[in-house]
């Protein structure tokens, strides 16, 4: 049976074939470690990894790529900005639609001081700014927000929501997890001050990899110290990015692999890209309206979604039916509760979980044709 | 023999400083950071002409490149 791989929204595969190279090229044929010393080893591998550093600031528009730091992944990200910005009686807004990588750190700090509203989202996602704006308070110091939902689809108005936090003096936080790659980004139009991605998901770099932007003015408090190549006669952390927030050794070839999926990214085209994956959306959207016991969750329009479409089956669990379309038919999606119970909560599928079904830019049409297919079969015997 | 350097933060803010000032025409040779400007630490100091020195300076800045020596003589 072949396999159609539609959880693109976990993680991404495949990747470009220039991402399997490019690593497999660093492993046998680089390999030094980045900043550590001035060999050739260690200066072609500070070179590299500087060079996905550029390119990812060219994808985001960002003026000064050492403002990006890498990181694990996005959760590490989302954990420095908020845990190393926010302090006792500081307030953080966060939406309803949030994922746990941002929503579990930030109920930590709630037990230590740190105030949070969760403003409520529409059940098809959407936040309202003008709820937004009526949660500011004076404490107020950052609005931490998804720029698409990993549950929906559903994409936020993040450069509106950008306006009205500069126009205070608030911090706005961007979850790009779901967006990166498939959506414009660009840190500047947007008012964007903390910008954390993934590598692994629209950037088509592998896992182990992320990062997180930070504009000129703004100072994260690192997680964690140690080596980081400069200063080194120093037994101080380093105050400048990206070293402030880079200790130990990074994750060299993952960055290696991201800088080609980036640089893949900004050959096809955002615009490109984005397109096929609204084609592949709108079929699976339009095709599913009709199928009975089958319900969609999210925005209809298109365009105010990405490519990620969440359905349930009357009377089915929804691990179930993501189940029986991989048994059955060979189609890996991702069934349950996707690592967000307040989404769940606003979209009314805390109990049964969605199946999501989020397709990428190698999946074709055929394919979404074979699902359509697969998901009428499931439903049916309902 | 004398020389003009400037040194920076870190072996990646060099690299970034070589490229920039490459693109803006500005020559310069990155060089082991001499050892009476280092101390212990190891790293890259960009060479270039005494005349050159203000404009690099200026350019580097206004891109976001923090120097530690923005632009100093050593006598070798």
């Amino acid at each position: 049976m072949k396999r159609i791989y539609l959880d693109n929204a976990a993680t991404s595969w495949p990747k470009p074939e220039a991402v399997y190279t490019a690593i497999d090229h660093f492993n046998r044929n680089i390999g030094g470690n980045p900043g550590r010393g001035t060999t050739s080893f260690a200066l072609a591998s500070t070179g590299i990894v500087l060079e996905t550093r550029e390119l990812l600031a060219q994808l985001f528009n960002i003026s000064d790529p050492l403002r990006i730091a890498f990181t694990l992944n996005i959760t590490e990200a989302l954990n420095l900005a908020i845990k190393g910005t926010l302090l006792p009686g500081d307030h953080l807004i966060i939406s309803s639609m949030e994922h746990n990588a941002l929503v579990r750190p930030a109920f930590t700090l709630a037990e230590h001081g740190v105030e949070i509203t969760v403003i409520p989202c529409s059940s098809e996602g959407l936040l309202d700014t003008k709820t937004l704006v009526s949660a500011i308070k004076k404490n107020t110091r950052m609005v931490g927000l998804q720029h698409a939902s990993n549950v929906t689809g559903t994409i936020q108005p993040v450069a509106e929501v950008g306006q009205i936090c500069r126009e205070r003096g608030i911090l706005l936080l961007v979850d790009s997890a779901q967006s990166a790659g498939v959506l414009p980004i660009d840190v500047q139009r947007q008012y964007i001050d903390i910008l954390t991605f993934t590598g692994h998901k629209g950037l088509y770099g592998p896992q182990g990899t992320g990062g997180i932007y930070v504009r000129p003015g703004v100072a994260i408090t690192p997680l964690k110290e140690g080596g980081t190549g400069s200063r080194s006669q120093d037994t101080k952390q380093p105050q400048f990015m990206p070293d402030c927030l880079e200790s130990g050794t990074l994750n060299t070839p993952g960055i290696v692999g991201l800088g080609a999926g980036v640089r893949f990214v900004l050959e096809q085209g955002v615009a490109a890209i984005r397109l096929h994956e609204q084609k592949l959306m709108e079929f699976l959207w339009d095709n599913l309206a009709g199928v009975a016991k089958v319900k969609r969750y999210g925005v209809p329009a298109v365009e105010a979604r990405t490519a990620i479409l969440s359905f349930t089956v009357d009377g089915m669990d929804s691990a179930q039916v993501s189940l029986l379309l991989e048994k059955e038919f060979g189609i890996v999606t991702r069934g349950g509760l996707h690592c967000t119970p307040l989404a769940h909560q606003t979209i009314g599928t805390l109990e049964q979980g969605t199946c999501r079904l989020s397709p990428g830019f190698f999946n074709t049409e055929q394919e979404m044709e074979a699902v359509l297919t697969a998901i009428v079969t499931i439903a049916g015997k309902a | 023999m004398d020389m003009w350097v400037i040194t920076f933060l870190s072996v990646t803010h060099a690299l970034r400083a070589e490229k920039l000032l490459k693109n803006a025409k500005i020559s310069i040779t990155l060089i082991p950071i001499p050892r009476e400007l280092s101390g212990p630490c190891e790293g890259l100091a960009a060479q270039l002409q005494e005349e050159d020195i203000d404009q690099a300076v200026n350019f580097l800045e206004k891109n976001g490149i923090e120097m530690v020596r923005r632009g100093v003589k050593v006598s070798r």
